[in-house]
């Protein structure tokens, strides 16, 4: 790594949370405008029906704009993308989403490890990792990948979580760069937005 | 003040966003170069071409094979797969995920029962192309669909996939008895008529599939990345497989699925599959777009 990658260096953030984790996530994209400069994608553990209304909950709730992640489409900035419940979702090299119905990792499908290892590829440095809530260890082996490329972490604090298994799971492979209250974790959000310029 | 503040203002510096190095695209890695390098020694060597496959999912995929045949880098099971056709088929099963379940998607089975069978009735015989089909759960399902509607013994259906191991296990018909619950749950949901258990004989653990639901069923081997159309056909249905695929390969998936249909063939995908980014994606209609049921234009 030849030099720690500043905030502003960030060109996509990834997100996973379990249990808790959609008001989590809410909390923390609360007030992000709609021309947020970067991405946004999610991989949130629900229980696998078939439909997730994940992505019409939260858009009438954010002025961000917010949609299901699709095969095959290209990641834009100022887009909350969810993962789809039965798929795992990756990041193609080419900045992609794609699908694959491999088995489940840590009874996950959506894996927020399959996530964050795929968008490492993609991204390199210039990538920021948030774990938050969860009864699951999925997602640590992840943001530890995140921190071995140079990119960001941050973990939502144990102390805040609703379930704290999977930020303690998280903070058993790495210390992160940060580790923030959900209202922290908006905030650095924000003026992240703030400082990216067109 | 935000207590989050400080801790912002400690990362962060005033200089502006430097795009070029933020969006210039990850170098390869190494790993990255002995994929591509495998994939090109796969297909010259054995003629499978797995070089537009997508990237992420591969990669994981040989990962867990170099690990399961104890090499210490893909360059090294490169090595020794160029020599050893054996360990080529091992690792085929790798490069191919056979995860798949009867009348999987429910609604999607409903769908083809009230809105495309209909209009399959009205032809005099009828051609089925599953593409991909793997170990053949969807085309047992599809026959037992069409049986029930009277068009199984007027149908041909092809059957097709790249992987022979899993062909020979589709044309067996024998299924674990504990995922026969499940089936039996989806059969019943995607408006199945029958007991389900009217279908098999249950023995050893194991559920043998009625033999004449394949009279008139062919297994083939056929490649989406290298050969051509073989047959015109009515309905092709291709369920999580180009998702596998780039967006390039996925285009001639879609052009010889397009080029086999007969004029206003249908075609399904998988529940959560688009067509959207393809070029494609103006020559097929949605029939119902939930099921991704299209139509050709």
């Amino acid at each position: 790594m030849t030099r720690p990658t500043q905030l502003q260096d960030v060109a996509a953030i990834v997100v996973g949370a379990s249990a808790g984790g959609i008001h989590a996530m809410m909390q923390i994209c609360k007030d992000l405008p709609t021309n947020y400069p970067l991405p946004i994608i999610v991989t949130l553990h629900m229980q696998d029906m078939r439909d997730s209304r994940l992505a019409a909950l939260f858009q009438h709730h954010l002025r961000l704009r917010v949609k299901d992640a699709e095969d095959k489409e290209s990641i834009r900035p100022g887009i909350l993308y969810f993962a789809v419940p039965g798929y795992h979702l990756s990041i193609e090299r080419e900045r992609v989403f794609s699908f694959s119905c491999e088995p489940p990792l840590h009874f996950s499908r959506p894996s927020i490890d399959i996530l964050m290892e795929s968008a490492v590829d993609a991204y390199g440095a210039n990538l920021m990792g948030i774990l938050m809530t969860g009864a699951n260890q999925d997602g640590a082996a992840g943001l530890l990948a995140i921190k071995q490329a140079g990119g960001i972490c941050v973990v939502q604090d144990p102390a805040e979580a609703e379930i704290d298994y999977m930020p303690k799971s998280a903070l058993a492979l790495q210390t992160p760069d940060l580790i923030l209250t959900l209202a922290e974790i908006n905030a650095l959000l924000i003026s992240l937005g703030d400082h990216h310029v067109h | 003040m935000e207590p989050s503040a400080k801790v912002i203002a400690n990362r962060l510096n005033e200089s502006k966003v430097n795009e070029a190095r933020v969006n210039e695209p990850q170098r390869l890695s190494t790993l990255d170069i002995e994929l591509r390098l495998l994939m090109e020694a796969i297909y010259l060597r054995y003629s499978y071409d797995f070089r537009d496959y997508a990237g992420a999912s591969q990669k994981r995929r040989v990962v867990q094979a170099v690990r399961a045949f104890d090499c210490k880098s893909v360059s090294e099971l490169q090595a020794r797969v160029l020599h050893d056709p054996d360990l080529f088929m091992q690792l085929l099963q790798y490069l191919t995920i056979p995860v798949s379940e009867m009348f999987r998607d429910p609604s999607y089975y409903a769908c083809l029962r009230q809105e495309v069978i209909p209009v399959l009735k009205t032809y005099p015989s009828l051609k089925i192309w599953v593409a991909g089909c793997s170990t053949g759960e969807e085309v047992y399902s599809l026959a037992i669909l069409l049986r029930e509607e009277g068009l199984l013994d007027r149908t041909i259906i092809y059957a097709t996939d790249i992987n022979p191991q899993s062909l020979e296990k589709a044309r067996k018909g024998v299924f674990p008895l504990d995922r026969i619950a499940l089936y039996a749950k989806n059969y019943q949901e995607a408006g199945g008529q029958l007991d389900f258990s009217s279908y098999y004989t249950a023995a050893y653990n194991a559920a043998l599939f009625d033999r004449s639901l394949c009279d008139n069923v062919t297994f083939a081997d056929h490649s989406l990345s290298t050969d051509s159309v073989f047959s015109e056909t009515h309905l092709v249905t291709c369920r999580n497989v180009l998702i596998y695929f780039n967006r390039g390969l996925q285009d001639r998936a879609l052009g010889l699925f397009h080029e086999s249909l007969c004029h206003r063939g249908f075609l399904g995908l998988g529940s959560k599959e688009s067509i959207d980014f393809s070029d494609y994606s103006q020559r097929f209609e949605p029939l119902q777009k939930r099921e991704r049921i299209f139509r050709k234009l």
